[in-house]
């Protein structure tokens, strides 16, 4: 749910890496048990899961040539960025893959843990670590195959540095997911009056309109870091059904698939190299790996 | 402590869906060292049905890592070849059911074992000449007439075959279940705990009650049963023709007592299902073959209960219909005729009615007798529990591919519609046909009389039965 914290005051030259702002902690501290009533006040959240899985799912399977129906995420690694209560973490690991989750509320990974303790197979595959996501830069570059930030960049203050760190542990043609809500009259009316205040949807100021991202923009600033954006979806929540679909219109929520792309020609090189996935670091890389 | 039941009990059914999170004993608090095996899967009776649901998971593709549990609570039976003699339970195979055992390959070693198909079923009234046919256009099988014992060794054939992700526990009686609390209550276990006979425990993931009319799945869930006991006892036997027929007529024919089937079984023999009242059944019972024999005979070319009044009228009746519709009745063709019974094959059980008013619970569901009983009359026991499990499995198969928790409610509860709103409207029908058919008081034999040949002459509400 949450990755960064800034200070909302925006200072250019700062060199400060991302500082908790303690509000936004509190407020999702509150609602740390209830991730998992499936009824409650994550329940909009829960049943995403309908759309958001089979998403990841398809576009990663689509991607591979190894087409195990029974396992379909085995051997994939994935990063979980803002996972809560674990909501999307579990449903990945039940597929197959191995699952890091981080997030910066020490109550939600606590509960995250609890809950997949009593699943051995999933305390297995999933491991959960109380983070944000520039904290584990160092140790994790170009380790995942694969990000999730889902409902995750409206809270954050610094997109492009999240983008950064997003594309320096992401292993080259690894795929990042995002879903997120895009800043429109629309989805201030739907999104926040109408869900927050009226109908309850989200808990209340959860969402900070400022913060929501359109799509171009979120394009503009993956394209600039050396992602290449390969689907934009619509989804549309309806409250009566509580079921999320599919839809053509981006104005409200949307998904983003995007992959990281392989290394760099060298600048002056006279043939091209071909884009595989083992290739030469790039000069910022640092040691780890 | 009684006063902190109550309060959970209270906090529960305050949640939205207060009357299914209504929790039982709590699940006692585990340390890791004594952790009974997790199942993803656990289907709790052996029978047919439990059987049929855990061979359809255990093939299905997005089951392949995970680990399912049969309970049954009668020893493992060895079915290396079929006696001679045929069974006397029997049940009628409709084609989805015979896709759905194709589907866990099943089917094929059923045929190779035996079956028969028909390919037309008679139903007439023993109160008048009213009769309805019931024959598929382009000749394919209506049906299947199977031993249920050949479809128990086809099953287990298949799920030896995925022993891996199928266990099965034979002589394994459950005797208790434990429902988990709501899942905001994080410190206990979020399964269902089930215990057997014999002390050992499991726990579960989704328990899928498959244990019958009288399940102690639904009774433990708390789950209210709509039952009727019907004042009637079905006796079945198995039957020699007196000469060898093409036999792939179903027969059935409604006498005021109740109706007697004649289902075929090759060309010489076929299976009676003659539901009745509980003393003419003890006397069926009772009296010697011979006898029998002329009873069976003598039902269902019998026209004692035919009055003037009701034959004059359906006659009148089916002039009119075939001045509207010159091709509007069928054919009747003649029953065969019986020779002798099998030694030792009759036998009599209760009939009886009965409907649960929720198929799942979170982490539980019913399928076949255990959400449904229906009166054989119908010849559709088995196939509603196969149709559950198509369902169920489709659910859950769906599930498994999204990654989903198996006892979540929500794929449960589609389950639970798609399955109810089929499945009341056939037991109402059955149970209508049932009473409208224990009559001899002459309105109601005209109204069904009528409604017979009426349907018989009507192509699309045929088509629908």
């Amino acid at each position: 749910q949450l990755s960064l914290f800034r200070f909302t005051v925006k200072r250019p030259f700062s060199t400060s890496h991302s500082s908790v702002d303690s509000k936004e902690i509190k407020k999702f501290q509150l609602l740390a048990h209830k991730w998992w009533d499936e009824e409650g006040e994550y329940a909009a959240l829960h049943s995403m899961n309908d759309i958001r899985v089979p998403f990841i799912r398809d576009t990663l399977l689509s991607m591979s040539s190894n087409y195990n129906l029974g396992n379909p995420l085995s051997g994939i690694k994935i990063l979980d960025v803002g996972c809560g209560g674990g909501l999307l973490s579990e449903p990945l690991g039940r597929l197959g893959a191995s699952v890091t989750g981080i997030d910066p509320v020490e109550d939600n990974i606590r509960t995250a843990d609890r809950h997949k303790s009593f699943d051995p197979v999933l305390a297995e595959r999933i491991q959960y670590k109380s983070s944000s996501l520039e904290e584990i830069v160092e140790e994790s570059m170009e380790t995942f195959d694969v990000i999730v930030a889902s409902e995750v960049v409206e809270h954050v203050a610094d997109l492009e540095m999240f983008i950064k760190c997003c594309s320096q542990v992401l292993k080259p043609e690894g795929s990042l997911f995002i879903t997120t809500i895009n800043k429109t009259q629309l989805s201030y009316v739907l999104g926040i009056v109408v869900a927050e205040k009226i109908m309850g949807i989200v808990p209340e100021g959860t969402h900070e309109w400022e913060k929501f991202v359109p799509p171009e923009e979120l394009e503009r600033l993956l394209e600039s870091n050396g992602f290449s954006v390969r689907s934009v979806k619509g989804m549309l929540y309806n409250p009566l059904s509580g079921s999320w679909s599919w839809v053509q219109s981006r104005s409200l929520n949307y998904a983003l698939h995007a992959v990281r792309a392989g290394a760099p020609p060298r600048p002056h090189a006279t043939d091209t190299l071909p884009e595989t996935g083992v290739q030469q670091r790039s000069a910022t890389a640092g040691t780890a790996g | 402590s009684s006063a902190a039941m109550a309060a959970l009990r209270g906090r529960a059914l305050l949640a939205p869906l207060g009357a299914r999170l209504r929790a039982g004993p709590r699940a006692p608090f585990r340390s890791a060292a004594s952790n009974p095996p997790l199942y993803d899967v656990v289907v709790s009776g052996g029978g047919m049905v439990g059987s049929a649901m855990a061979a359809v998971l255990g093939h299905d593709i997005h089951f392949h890592d995970k680990k399912i549990a049969l309970l049954e609570a009668g020893p493992r039976k060895e079915y290396d070849h079929m006696p001679d003699s045929y069974s006397n339970r029997v049940s009628s195979i409709s084609p989805g059911s015979a896709t759905l055992l194709s589907s866990c390959g099943a089917w094929d070693h059923v045929c190779s074992l035996r079956l028969k198909p028909f390919r037309r079923m008679q139903v007439w009234d023993a109160c008048s000449e009213a009769m309805i046919v019931f024959e598929k256009d382009d000749l394919d099988d209506m049906g299947y007439i199977v031993e249920n014992d050949v479809i128990m060794s086809a099953l287990t054939k298949q799920l030896d075959a995925v022993a891996d992700r199928v266990e099965v526990f034979y002589r394994s009686k459950a005797v208790g279940y434990t429902w988990p609390l709501p899942s905001h209550g994080c410190d206990t276990s979020p399964w269902v705990q089930v215990e057997l006979a014999d002390g050992r425990r499991l726990q579960t993931k989704l328990l899928i009650g498959a244990d019958g009319h009288n399940s102690m799945v639904r009774k433990e869930a708390e789950i209210k049963n709509i039952e009727h006991q019907y004042d009637q006892s079905a006796v079945v036997a198995t039957l020699h023709l007196s000469e060898a027929t093409d036999n792939n007529v179903a027969w059935q024919r409604f006498l005021p007592t109740g109706p007697i089937a004649l289902l075929p079984l090759s060309d010489t023999a076929s299976s009676l299902v003659w539901s009745t009242s509980h003393d003419h059944a003890s006397e069926l019972l009772a009296m010697d073959e011979e006898s029998f024999v002329d009873s069976i005979n003598s039902a269902f070319w019998s026209n004692i209960n035919h009055s003037d009044f009701i034959d004059t009228a359906g006659a009148m009746f089916r002039s009119a219909i075939s001045l509207l519709k010159p091709s509007g009745t069928a054919v009747r063709q003649l029953p065969p005729s019986v020779a002798e019974v099998d030694a030792g094959s009759r036998a009599m059980f209760p009939l009886g009615l009965g409907h649960a008013t929720e198929y799942v619970r979170p982490r539980v569901a019913l399928i076949g007798d255990a959400a449904h009983r229906v009166h054989p009359l119908a010849g559709q026991g088995v196939n509603l529990g196969f149709g559950d499990i198509a369902c169920l499995a489709h659910h859950l198969s769906a599930a498994a591919f999204n990654g989903s928790d198996l006892g979540s409610l929500k794929h449960l509860l589609k389950f639970e519609t798609e399955r109810q709103r089929h499945n009341v409207s056939l037991l109402a029908a059955t149970d209508v046909l049932k009473r409208l058919y224990s009559t001899t008081l002459a309105p109601l034999v005209l109204l069904r009389t009528w409604g017979l040949q009426a349907t018989n002459a009507l192509p699309p509400v045929k088509v629908r039965i």
